[in-house]
């Protein structure tokens, strides 16, 4: 900055244009009569000050009153007259500033910004949404234990639903009793029981996060995607509770004229639990070819937080009495919120790096 | 899984709604129907259907129609078929359960003098042909093709053995150790101890509940059969099947629990269909069972209900109403279950309810043996819930209570973040995996590299135990797409683990920046030249970001080669260690060319990894207003000249210490300009130092300035530079 400062200086001493001379020469004019004033009209030297002080002061008494207004009169005329001569000459002529006209339909010079991911971007607008309903962050670790990430998720162990989540396993696990055994977390879902472990309901908590599966990778897989996971329990949580807080969720993030429909759906941590789908946001509920013409799209997971959990929880806070509380649990995809949201069509795309694609959402 | 309307149909023949009716009202009780295709007249739909796993009862025709009926309160027709007397045997089949935990029921039919044919319509309820034709189901024979039908009609597996092969009678057994058995898919299996396996008196027939054997199929000259139909443990069917990497539809069902009640039903049915082509039964049917699995699966004791825990945990529903006690009522029953009212319970007795009148608030709900998903209270509850309608619950908010609290480090990442974007850096996200080598080469601490069990492929091998690896193939990826202007960052989880004895016990998980570029600097327009980025310009990030932060030091050095210190992936003599308060956070600096040319990297690539584990312990900078001087500033520019072992490093520490005591009339300092100017001496270098002089509370005068302009020069004498005359 420094230094093309001074070189747009160094220019402005070699006029370039015909232009610039014209506009010199009236600087110039322009001086002149500043000059001028100041040695007629000047405050405290200018001459005509001299006359008041010298000699209007020493004017005899009866003709004070008529020299003093002819001076007066005089001197008004002469500041008209500067300041009309200096008015002509302050504005450059407009001959000379069209000489100095630039294209301005070239392109703007731009300083380059980055763009946040849109990952990034999208996680943290559904982190709004919520903390605007009174939800706190947190955050688990990507590696987790057996227990965390299956066990005290109901998920016992030889339990089938544990095939359906192609899990990554941490090498040299063998010796180590099955919930003692690293994995990478095939869902942020592990959070909730390491939140309800350190602190007794009231809890309000949304969890975005990294998971990972050894899932061979197309259009629409990846071996790594991210989830935003909640967590509400207290005294007195239903399931009309959870249907109004996902519905206000889902219209926030998705525009007020969203509906959403819910469709019971299968997760061990949760009872009763529900697949949510909104009106498609392309077609506004027509049916399109991204909603396969029905309609809807499936858009996250959720439930009422399943007594066997809470049981898991009440190891390390009592206070976690299935019969006393309750609570729900939600969790949604955000590539496939992000996809939807921005009309991307390959999943890859996010973890490619590529300038050209990222560019896009700065 | 695909099913055919016209089968559904017929086990509620007063079905009043279309197919598509009932494929929306299925899918929104959350048995969905993917998609329904339109077989032709008179032929129905068949629909695609995707069960939940937990639902393995209604992955069949009958369980389907069974939802069906509860939907719209309609009666469903009974699985009854007819079946000729037996003939009396001479003596009764033998079947034997050794394995008593692992098998609950074990029944068996014997069918002589059968003729294995084709398949056809054989009777109502038995419309084989018609319905495997819409199915696409493939025909083999009669008697496979019944067990089949079976399979299809009520979710039951079954299984024919050619009777002539069977010596002796059935044992139900674990596997000898070493015993060998060839499947019906014409492998040739060792068997292991804990296999389940149906055996005769001298070997192994086949592999209990997921697949029969080789050496008692049925084939064209088959003329007795023997037709099993049995209840194995999931555990033990899961285990046997996992072992042998098979995954049939027999295994699935009984991993996830089969119907204690069905095995004689669907004996029957699969007799029936055989018998249509000619033979006689012999004998009654074999029910061998064991009282403990029965007691846990057809008989287990009724669950308690109280309508008070199904309205707490559901809540309100649109009609205002919420949940009723005859609603509770007409979904249960519906379903199967028996629900017997009672007046007093246990756990009621001493806690009584409030405002209990009438006793109806409590039933012991009895449950059906195909259901063994449900278990406990709130098992019914969800299904009241969803026979009910999810969609005519009301939508409420729960009250606001507490505070929210952010993340420890949202701000520090914030702040991060925030900077890397306004210094033109495109946020990126890598693959968390990295190949060994790759791993090697980047991770700060050697040999605690973490691998995974079942990596997705060799190149994603590891845990990255640094951000460079996906850094530097981000950049590659994009150089070698011609995109030669390269500017990213990433800010994600590195791993380390010690590994004892090859395990290894924990894994840590550290939050680290990396930073990466090449090409042009971040400006575009038609008017500038373009400017190529360098080694600077990745330290203008690197300090622009720690400046975000408090720290009274912040030092940026290098090491000689032989102290081993730089990190293999940067030029060693084009890289810097960043310290904060005396803590190493990071490094930077240009790619070593070796890596660059093993890369195909024409151009020079720039990176960074900083740990911000570290950098987040320190507290972000809070501005701090200072009054601005209303005087006069002066700029005087000194000419110098220095030896090339001179840094620029010692006239600004030599600066700063000027400034500190006694001149704080110095506000700043900086490099103007560099020359190698070959009128110079050999190693030696000029450089233009810019000093701009400002007091507080004065304009400062012109002997006051000469005396800083030779307390200048004098303190960057003793620094090693002379005035350049």
């Amino acid at each position: 900055m420094h230094r093309s400062a001074e070189a747009m200086v160094a220019q402005d001493e070699q006029p370039r244009h015909a232009g610039e001379a014209i506009v010199a020469q009236e600087e110039q004019l322009r001086r002149a009569a500043e000059a001028f004033r100041v040695e007629w009209l000047g405050r405290k030297q200018g001459r005509l000050n001299e006359v008041s002080s010298r000699w209007l002061k020493a004017a005899p008494p009866e003709a004070k009153k008529l020299v003093g207004q002819r001076f007066n009169e005089f001197k008004a005329k002469l500041e008209d007259l500067v300041d009309a001569a200096l008015d002509t000459h302050l504005d450059p002529s407009d001959a000379a500033l069209r000489a100095q006209s630039i294209d301005i339909t070239l392109p703007g010079t731009r300083r380059l910004i980055g763009a946040e991911h849109p990952i990034t971007r999208t996680m943290n607008e559904i982190v709004q949404v919520f903390a605007a309903l009174g939800y706190s962050v947190g955050v688990g670790p990507e590696v987790e234990t057996d227990f965390y990430n299956f066990e005290s998720m109901n998920f016992p162990p030889g339990h089938p639903a544990r095939d359906t989540q192609d899990t990554l396993i941490i090498a040299g696990q063998e010796r180590k009793p099955l919930r003692d055994r690293l994995l990478l977390r095939t869902h942020t879902s592990p959070v909730q029981m390491r939140t309800m472990e350190l602190e007794p309901p009231p809890v309000r908590i949304v969890i975005p996060g990294k998971v990972h599966r050894n899932d061979a990778a197309d259009a629409t897989h990846s071996p790594i995607f991210h989830q935003v996971e909640g967590l509400c329990v207290d005294t007195h949580i239903t399931f009309s509770d959870l249907k109004g807080t996902l519905d206000h969720a889902m219209k926030a993030l998705f525009g007020s004229s969203v509906k959403t429909r819910f469709f019971p759906s299968f997760f061990p941590f949760t009872e009763p639990s529900a697949d949510v789908q909104i009106t498609c946001i392309f077609c506004g509920g027509k049916g399109c070819r991204k909603c396969k013409q029905s309609g809807w799209i499936e858009l996250l997971g959720c439930g009422m937080v399943d007594p066997a959990v809470f049981a898991f929880a009440q190891e390390k806070q009592p206070a976690y009495d299935p019969k006393k509380i309750s609570g729900f649990a939600f969790g949604m995809g955000v590539e496939r919120i992000a996809m939807m949201k921005y009309g991307i069509s390959e999943i890859g795309q996010f973890y490619s790096g590529d300038m050209r694609f990222l560019g896009q959402f700065a | 899984m695909k099913i055919l309307t016209q089968w559904l149909r017929s086990f509620l023949p007063e079905l009043p709604v279309s197919d598509t009716q009932i494929a929306e009202d299925l899918t929104l009780r959350g048995i969905a129907v993917e998609g329904i295709y339109d077989l032709g007249p008179g032929n129905g739909s068949l629909y695609e259907m995707d069960i939940t796993t937990n639902r393995v009862d209604a992955m069949n025709h009958y369980g389907i129609a069974r939802e069906a009926a509860a939907i719209y309160g309609l009666e469903l027709k009974p699985l009854d078929f007819a079946l000729p007397n037996p003939r009396v045997a001479t003596s009764p089949f033998s079947v034997k359960i050794e394995a008593a935990d692992a098998c609950g029921r074990f029944t068996a039919r014997v069918l002589r003098d059968v003729a294995i044919a084709e398949s056809r319509d054989w009777f109502p309820g038995a419309v084989v042909s018609t319905y495997f034709a819409l199915l696409d189901q493939k025909k083999i024979s009669n008697a496979v093709d019944a067990t089949n039908f079976a399979w299809l009609a009520m979710g039951q597996p079954t299984h024919v053995f050619d009777l002539d092969k069977i010596d002796g009678g059935i044992i139900v057994r674990r596997a000898k150790k070493g015993e060998r058995l060839k499947t019906l898919d014409g492998v040739e299996r060792v068997l292991d101890p804990d296999d389940l396996v149906v055996a005769d008196h001298k070997k192994a027939l086949g592999l209990a509940g997921v697949m029969g054997g080789w050496d008692t199929m049925i084939t064209p000259s088959t003329k007795n059969v023997l037709v099993e139909a049995a209840w194995f443990d999931p555990m033990a069917v899961r285990r046997t099947a996992r072992r042998h990497g098979l995954h049939t539809d027999a295994s699935h069902r009984f991993e996830r629990g089969a119907d204690f009640n069905a095995a004689p039903v669907a004996s029957v049915l699969v007799s029936a269909i055989l018998l249509a082509s000619g033979g006689h039964i012999e004998g009654d049917l074999v029910d061998a069972r064991i009282a403990a699995v029965e007691a846990r699966t057809a008989h287990r004791p009724p669950i308690e209900l109280k309508l008070s825990e199904v309205q707490r945990i559901l809540g309100a529903t649109e009609d205002g109403e919420g949940i009723t006690a005859s609603t509770v009522e007409g979904v249960l029953t519906a379903l199967g279950c028996k629900l017997a009212s009672q007046q007093v319970s246990e756990s009621a007795s001493r806690q009584p309810a409030v405002g209990q009148t009438t006793g109806q608030a409590f039933w012991g709900v009895t449950l059906p043996s195909w259901r063994l998903d449900l278990e406990r209270e709130i098992d019914l509850i969800e299904e009241i819930a969803r026979v009910f309608g999810y969609n005519r619950f009301a939508n409420t908010l729960p009250a606001f209570g507490e505070g929210v609290r952010a993340l420890p480090f949202a701000e520090k990442d914030a702040a991060v973040r925030g900077t890397l974007l306004a210094c033109g850096l495109h946020q990126a996200i890598a693959s968390t995996f990295c190949s060994a080598a790759e791993a090697e080469l980047t991770a700060p601490q050697p040999g605690q590299v973490v691998a995974l069990g079942n990596p997705l492929s060799e190149e994603a091998g590891v845990l990255r135990p640094s951000l460079i690896p996906g850094m530097l193939a981000m950049i590659a990826g994009n150089l070698h797409r011609d995109v030669s202007d390269v500017r990213l960052f990433e800010i994600g989880t590195v791993f380390s683990g010690a590994a004892a004895n090859g395990t290894v016990e924990k894994v840590d998980e550290r939050p680290a920046l990396a930073l990466g570029a090449a090409g042009l600097a971040p400006e575009d327009g038609p008017l500038h030249a373009p400017r190529a980025l360098e080694f600077f310009d990745m330290k203008g990030i690197v300090e622009q970001v720690l400046e975000r932060f408090e720290m009274r030091a912040m030092y940026f050095d290098r090491f000689p080669l032989e102290a081993g210190l730089t990190p293999a992936w940067l030029h060693p003599y084009r890289a810097a260690r960043v310290a904060a308060e005396g803590v190493t956070v990071g490094w930077f600096g240009e790619l070593h060319p070796r890596e660059a040319s093993s890369r195909k990297f024409k151009e020079p690539v720039l990176l960074g990894e900083l740990y911000l584990d570290r950098l987040f312990k320190l507290p972000l900078r809070r501005p701090a207003a200072r009054e601005i001087s209303r005087f006069q500033l002066v700029r005087r520019d000194f000419s110098l000249v220095l030896d090339q072992s001179i840094a620029w490093e010692a006239i600004d520490r030599a600066m700063a210490s000027l400034q500190a005591s006694p001149l704080p009339e110095l506000i700043d300092w900086r490099v103007r300009e560099l020359f190698h100017d070959p009128r110079l001496a050999r190693g030696q270098y000029a450089l233009l130092l810019g000093a701009t002089f400002q007091a507080p509370d004065r304009t400062l005068r012109e002997e006051e300035l000469k005396e800083f302009h030779s307390r200048v020069i004098e303190a960057v004498n003793k620094a090693g530079a002379r005035l350049r005359e």
